[in-house]
């Protein structure tokens, strides 16, 4: 039993006070993802499927290798933010807390190793 | 007291007597694509990370990516990618307060659906 009332149980349980900041975040990212990913779809589609030397000399140039980074780390930072609500939907307490670091650490990695991959094929 | 019936009261949507309807499986397919991406932008940053390393490398994940069970991964994913683009864009509309009645929520549902399948098609078509 707490000895807290009711009103103070309930204070803090609901916005976590980023409710805005997170929805024009996602605004702004699928703003940007509208025109890179038919640009990414158009460009790295074509390469699957081609000779290793063809795809290397294709991702040298500006435009595919720039495109490629910018759908990466815009596409990656869109799912960190679009799964956390994912999580915060259908879980609490630590598992809540648990899988959001997780989905955070996965996503930055993935959009770093696709840069990383990226520059390297590009310089 | 507001303590009484903790616990037990009935929560919302009633989902075992829900009527499926246009409008929230549309919603549910937008989280389901936008989530179940992941697995197709991972393969992709795997067949860059190959291509940066070795042309062996490169050569096996390019294989995997373009085997059948890699052509139907990225055969969903593309549509998953236009479906939930355009769902996208019905919500970037929806946030400027219109289309918001029954009618023209489920004229941008049909929109999506149908949409996605077109430009699934012709992605296929081109690439």
């Amino acid at each position: 039993m707490s000895y807290l009332t009711d009103r103070k149980l309930a204070v803090g349980l609901g916005s976590a006070k980023q409710g805005t900041q997170h929805h024009w975040g996602m605004t702004v990212s699928s703003v940007g993802l509208l025109v890179l990913v038919p640009l990414f779809v158009f460009t790295f589609g074509p390469m699957l499927g081609q000779p290793h030397a063809d795809v290397v000399a294709y991702f040298g140039r500006p435009f595919p290798a720039i495109v490629a980074a910018l759908t990466f780390v815009v596409g990656f930072l869109h799912f960190k933010n679009g799964a956390q609500v994912l999580i915060e939907d259908y879980s609490d307490g630590f598992t809540r807390k648990a899988l959001i670091v997780g989905v955070t650490c996965l996503s930055y990695a993935a959009a770093a190793t696709g840069l990383y991959a990226i520059v390297r094929l590009a310089l | 007291m507001a303590d009484v019936n903790r616990g037990n009261r009935p929560l919302s949507p009633h989902l075992s007597i829900y009527r499926p309807q246009l409008t929230s499986i549309t919603s549910i397919l937008t989280r389901i694509t936008g989530n179940a991406l992941l697995v197709g932008a991972l393969l992709a940053v795997w067949w860059f990370l190959a291509a940066a390393t070795s042309p062996d490398y490169f050569a096996f994940v390019d294989g995997v990516l373009t085997s059948w069970f890699g052509d139907l991964v990225m055969l969903l994913s593309v549509w998953a990618l236009w479906y939930h683009s355009l769902a996208g864009l019905r919500h970037l509309y929806w946030d400027t307060g219109r289309g918001m009645d029954i009618e023209t929520a489920e004229k941008l549902g049909w929109g999506c659906i149908g949409g996605s399948v077109v430009l699934t098609i012709l992605t296929v078509l081109v690439v």
